[in-house]
Order: C-alpha cells, then structure tokens, then sequence
C-alpha cells in the first residue's frame, strides 16, 4: 500500500523537488503540495484504494504526509494494507 | 501610541457605543480625506476595545469571533473604515493567541496588546504572486539568532500607524513559495518606504498605501505555526466571518437611511401607502440573509473550535468561502435597492439620506480576495466535498 500511496505522491502532490526526496513523514504541504495538487491526490487515492474520503477526514492533516495518508487509507479500505 | 486611559468601568455595550458615536462623527472627514480614522480607533483604544479578544490571564477579556463580529456590525454602520481596521486588527490577534501561547516572547505581546492597547495590520500581498496569500517570494534571512526580511507589500493597510505588523514569508531562502511563517515585527524593527498612495473608491479611511518593508529581529518573533495552516484553520475563516460582520453593518445603515426616508414619505401621504415601502421589504430581505448567512457561519465556527483537533474540514472551508462571497454580493444589492428607494436623496451627497460612502466602500467587498479567485478555490474543493447531498447523487 505505501508504495502505491508514495506513486501516487510523486504523480499528483506537484511537489517542486519530486517526490525523490521524500521520506513517509515529510511534510507535504511545507514541501510544496498546493490545495489544487491535494485535491488531485485525494481523488486518485480514492480510485485507487476503491474507497471514499468521509467529510471529517477530509481536512489538511489527513494528507499532510505519506503515512498520515497510509493510515486514513488503512482505516478506510483495511485490506489494502497487506498490498 | 497615546498613554492609556483609565478602564471606565463601563459595561461593553457601552464602551462599544462611545467607540460607534466617535467614529461616526468624524466618518464623513476620514472618506472626505481619505485618513486614518484616529478619532475611532482612539475611542476604541480608550474603551479597552483593542485587546478584548487577549485571554484574561494576559490582561484581556477572552472575546471570541462571536463577540466581535457585532462590534465590526456596529461599527461597519458608523465608519466602515474604522470598522475594517479593528476587524483586521482583530485577525492578527487571533494568528497571535491562536499560535503564541507556548512562546514567552508572544505571550509578552499579547499582554501588551491589552495593557498598552497596540494596534496590529498585516502584511501578506506580495508583489508578483498575483494577490495569493498563500504564496510568498520574500524569504526570512536567518543570521544566528536574528533574521532579515524584505517584502514589496503592494498594500500594508494603516501599515504607517500600527504598532506591529505580521507579515508572511518563505520559512527560509530555499523553501517553495508555498512554505511560509508569519513573522511578527515591532514598529521599532521595520522601516516602510512609502511605494504608492491609498486613493480609493472607498474604504478610504483605511489607508492601504503600497510599501517596500524592510525588517530585522530575532528569529522567536516567527510564530512556530506554519502559515498554511494558520490560514486554513483560522485565519480565512476569521477574516471573513468579520469582513463580512463590516460590510453587514454598512447594509444595516443604509437600510435604516431607506427606512426613514420611507417613513418620512408615509407621513408626507398619510392613507397611500409609498410605493417605496414594497422595495424597502425586498432590501429588508435580502438584508436577513446576511445576518442569517453571518449567525451560521459562527455556529459552525464554534462548532470547529469545539472538537478536539480544531481541523477545518472542506465542509467547513466551503461554507466560509460562501459566506463571504454571498454577504459581499447581496450587501452591494441591498444598499443599491436603498439607492433606489431614496433616488435622488441617496444620490446626493448632502443631507440625511446620502448613500455615497456607503456605496463606495462596500464595492470593496467583493475584491477584499476577488470573489472570483475564491471561487476558483471552492470549485476545486467541490470536487471532493462529501455532503449528504453529494453522495446521494
């Protein structure tokens, strides 16, 4: 599951420097993630996973780093964590 | 920054009035002569109305949005001006308190901003990021424990008679543009070069002249809050909920220069029934959806503030959004069927029925943040807002 979340980083966060640098708990948003790029990464996580982002998760902190991400996926859709 | 007056020992409703009665005598003068409006805010300052919102442990009354929002209302109805310095000054308190409580240096600030009464403003438009607060070229230039800032601040608003101002930045030379802190700077750590000249439609008292700002002071003046999230969690939802509480208390005035003049005319004609008072029903309900629009948004800001983690949701983000476009949208309606109701007497800029300033200053409503980039925004986030109502579709 983290790779794919760290995939989907890389093809939609926009991050300035790639996602090359990243670690699973840099901060995304200090490392340059704008809202329009948080906006397409939820969506593609939601397609990817098969799942739906309920309204209390969807604020910053969900998506502020690639484990914050990992965790919210594994709460939604907990079968993807053996993927 | 005069000397402090004594607390009178009046109750807020009071200290309040005294504030709304100096700044409207002397509002006509402030628009005339596009000022600073020093009679108001000095009025403010003598009722303790500048620190209100500081914890009482710092030597504040602990006021929340809920009671500010119908002091800008108040005051929004005597001088706009005076009304949008206190609302902005109110927002940098806010970024203070909510960030600073942990820093000895902020919390310092914040006990002086009630002893002392300071007045804060903010500079965050850059020249060159196309008026998006959230990104900034400026950097903070670190140097042990001191750093550097230089801005080209296309507006500081009354940036020549505030006490502090708080200006955003990138966190460091090489951070993305979006990467910023909001530093706090003293009066006697900043030079301001004068760049352009405030002569505006309206709001003309709020003197937002352009500047160039140099700075220097120690790095524990940088709230340890990343902007972005001060921004997304307090700051644009505060901004609004109090913009929109000014631009309400414009609507209210003109509403009641329309009522009387549809009174005056009723007495005029007594057993016709003006015809003018139909139109004053409409303005009178487009004017109820502001204050409706207004009350929810602080429900659903107290709600925020409630939960444990304070994190604004898009649903929350969203209702914001609307809220400041829906407010500065019908506020302009309303007092333009005031217009119509007064005609010629509203035009006129004489007499106790002149619309002009009223009308002036809430045509910058809608461009206080363009309402057209905030839509951009919340278009976006429609895209993954999960209400009942979506999910349904």
């Amino acid at each position: 599951m983290m790779e794919k979340i760290r995939e989907l980083i890389d093809l939609h966060a926009g991050l300035p420097g790639g996602a090359s640098e990243i670690t699973d708990d840099t901060d995304l948003y200090r490392a340059g993630m704008k809202s329009f790029a948080s906006v397409q990464l939820m969506l593609a996580l939601e397609e990817a996973f098969d799942i739906e982002f309920p309204e209390e998760m969807l604020n910053r902190a969900t998506f502020r780093s690639a484990s914050a991400i990992g965790q919210a996926v594994g709460t939604l859709a907990p079968d993807s964590m053996a993927a | 920054m005069k000397p402090l007056g004594e607390v009178t020992g009046a109750s807020l409703p009071e200290r309040v009035q005294a504030a709304v009665d100096a700044a409207a005598q002397h509002a006509e003068a402030v628009d005339r002569e596009g000022r600073f409006p020093i009679e108001g805010i000095e009025a403010l300052r003598d009722g303790r109305l500048l620190g209100l919102a500081v914890p009482a442990e710092l030597g504040g009354e602990g006021a929340g949005l809920a009671d500010l929002a119908p002091i800008c209302t108040a005051l929004g109805g005597a001088c706009a001006s005076t009304a949008m310095v206190f609302a902005m000054h109110h927002i940098c308190l806010a970024n203070l308190i909510d960030c600073g409580l942990e820093s000895p240096w902020h919390r310092e600030l914040m006990h002086r901003a009630a002893t002392d009464q300071l007045l804060f403003a903010s500079s965050t438009t850059e020249a060159g990021v196309g008026g998006d607060l959230r990104q900034s070229i400026c950097a903070v230039e670190a140097e042990g424990e001191r750093f550097n800032l230089a801005k080209a601040a296309p507006v500081i608003s009354y940036g020549e008679e505030t006490d502090a101002i708080f200006a955003t930045a990138r966190r460091d030379p090489d951070a993305p543009s979006s990467d910023q802190v909001l530093c706090v700077l003293l009066s006697d750590q900043y030079e301001l070069e004068r760049v352009s000249t405030w002569d505006a439609l309206g709001m003309r008292g709020t003197c937002s002249h352009g500047f160039r700002f140099k700075a220097s002071a120690p790095t524990e003046q940088i709230l340890p809050r990343p902007f972005a999230d001060i921004a997304a969690e307090s700051m644009i939802a505060g901004s609004h909920i109090l913009w929109s509480s000014v631009w309400c208390g414009i609507a209210a005035d003109a509403m009641a220069k329309a009522q009387a003049f549809v009174i005056a005319e009723a007495r005029k004609s007594p057993g016709t029934p003006p015809v003018s008072a139909t139109k004053l029903a409409e303005a009178y309900a487009r004017y109820r959806t502001i204050e409706a629009t207004i009350a929810d948004a602080l429900g659903r800001w107290a709600a925020m503030r409630a939960a444990p983690e304070r994190a604004a949701t898009v649903g929350f983000s969203l209702a914001m959004n609307a809220l400041k476009v829906s407010v500065s949208t019908i506020a302009l309606q309303v007092v333009e069927d005031c217009l119509m109701i007064c005609g010629l007497q509203g035009y006129k800029n004489t007499g106790p029925y002149g619309l002009g300033r009223h009308l002036r200053d809430i045509h910058s409503a809608r461009l206080m943040i363009s309402n057209d980039r905030i839509m951009a925004g919340a278009g976006q986030m429609m895209l993954i807002q999960r209400s009942p109502a979506a999910r349904r579709a």
